[in-house]
């Protein structure tokens, strides 16, 4: 089991609030909620991406973005926590392993990664055997799940996970969705997750929102 | 005018080129960076003035770096105060090899960096990395072959480098005499083409083991490159 991680927000301070102008669309978009695992379905090209990239300061929007308590930014009150402050873990969706570094260089790569996990969360996903492989000589599901790692292993209390479970077969992709899941109720995080599969996104979030042509809502 | 001698020549031509290579890299990998990362008022007017040198006459770019450091030009003036002389002495073939190797270095600094991911820039400040920690962590390591081979082109045209050394600091044996200076001197002598023979030799030789080395950086680079995407 993996140890249990503190967090900074409680029951009162849970949940997002996010309301971002994203550069497209005339009207911003908000998403309120005050449960922590949200899943954000959509057509490709809505957004979905960008929000998260928002979120973890990667891209500059102009709006106000809280989660769990903490204020990242607010463009009224011209506040922007920069993005190696965040203290929000991403996995992006073309995984974006750095090419230089071995698996086990990637997974413990970020400023507070919790080395003493490495064992266990390559356990999870299934990782022991590639730990000391480049990231050029793993196959796509490998690499979005070494990303996964990356983004899991961290001491933070958010996860923004873009479609982490796309390039998965089926049954590995419902092992490591479980295993998401229980590790996010267990510790819990709060957790952005981006996926196509409303089935999907319904058995791993407590709550579905969708980004379309209308706008950021609850499914 | 004395006979050249080839390994004086060659030792000059390497020490010199070697010193220009070593006092521009920091310029060069941080004007490469500059210009491929960041957007700022005189950006063009920057570039222009680096990359003069590509298409300027070599022998122009000879005569401007002689007004300026010539012991009369504004330059000279102050570092012969300093005790140092460039026109005429080995620090111009040092200064000539650095002007006209410069521009091939910042170009390949700069497409070694455009080359890098900014994504993968993007990730490094998500895992928690200052801006200065992801030129350290990502940015460097992934441009380092590119840096390399444009280290490598910009020494092989320092080598090679004539019409400003020429004008610069002139054909003095054994202080300001490179290979090309050396072969130059040697038509301009009775005894015909054999002696020539030496110097073009090893001159070839420097410069396709450059273009060689080169080459083999430039696919390093590459292959770092792929492989991080999904």
């Amino acid at each position: 089991m993996m140890a249990a991680v503190p967090l900074r927000g409680d029951d009162a301070t849970a949940g997002w609030r996010c309301t971002l102008q994203l550069p497209w669309r005339e009207a911003s978009v908000s998403l309120d909620s005050a449960h922590r695992r949200i899943a954000l379905c959509g057509p490709s090209g809505a957004g979905k991406s960008t929000v998260l990239r928002a979120i973890a300061g990667g891209v500059e929007v102009r709006g106000r973005v809280k989660v769990a308590g903490r204020l990242l930014s607010d463009s009224e009150q011209r506040l922007c926590v920069p993005a190696w402050q965040r203290g929000v873990a991403w996995a992006p969706q073309d995984a974006l392993l750095l090419p230089h570094l071995s698996v086990r260089e990637n997974l413990l790569a970020a400023s507070d990664a919790l080395s003493e996990r490495l064992a266990e969360v390559a356990a999870l996903l299934e990782l022991e055997r590639l730990l000391a492989r480049r990231p050029s000589t793993l196959s796509t599901g490998e690499r979005a799940r070494v990303a996964l790692g990356r983004a899991i292993i961290r001491r933070c209390e958010t996860w923004l996970l873009d479609e982490p479970l796309a390039a998965l077969d089926p049954p590995l992709r419902r092992r490591i969705g479980d295993v998401l899941r229980d590790e996010a109720i267990r510790t819990g995080r709060h957790v952005l997750l981006v996926t196509h599969d409303r089935s999907e996104a319904e058995r791993l979030c407590d709550q579905v929102w969708t980004l379309d042509g209308e706008g950021l809502r609850p499914a | 005018m004395s006979s050249p001698d080839l390994w004086s020549a060659v030792r000059l031509s390497l020490l010199c080129s070697g010193l220009a290579l070593v006092l521009t890299a920091p310029l060069a990998v941080g004007l490469g960076w500059l210009l491929a990362r960041r957007r700022f008022v005189g950006r063009g007017l920057l570039t222009l003035i680096v990359m003069a040198p590509l298409v300027v006459p070599p022998v122009v770019t000879g005569l401007v770096l002689l007004r300026l450091f010539s012991p009369a030009g504004p330059l000279g003036a102050l570092l012969r105060r300093l005790g140092c002389e460039v026109a005429f002495a080995p620090a111009g073939v040092v200064l000539a090899a650095a002007v006209v190797g410069l521009p091939l270095f910042v170009q390949s600094a700069r497409s070694a960096f455009e080359a890098v991911d900014p994504r993968l820039e993007e990730v490094g400040r998500n895992l928690g990395w200052a801006p200065w920690q992801v030129w350290r962590r990502v940015s460097l390591p992934l441009a380092w072959p590119g840096l390399l081979a444009g280290a490598v082109l910009a020494f092989a045209r320092a080598l090679g480098e004539f019409g400003a050394t020429a004008v610069l600091s002139g054909d003095i044996e054994g202080r300001t005499r490179t290979i090309p200076m050396a072969v130059y001197a040697l038509l301009e002598l009775p005894s015909g083409d054999a002696p020539t023979a030496g110097f073009v030799g090893a001159s070839l030789l420097l410069a396709l083991a450059s273009l060689l080395l080169h080459e083999v950086l430039v696919r390093r680079h590459r292959a770092r490159l792929a492989g991080g995407g999904g």
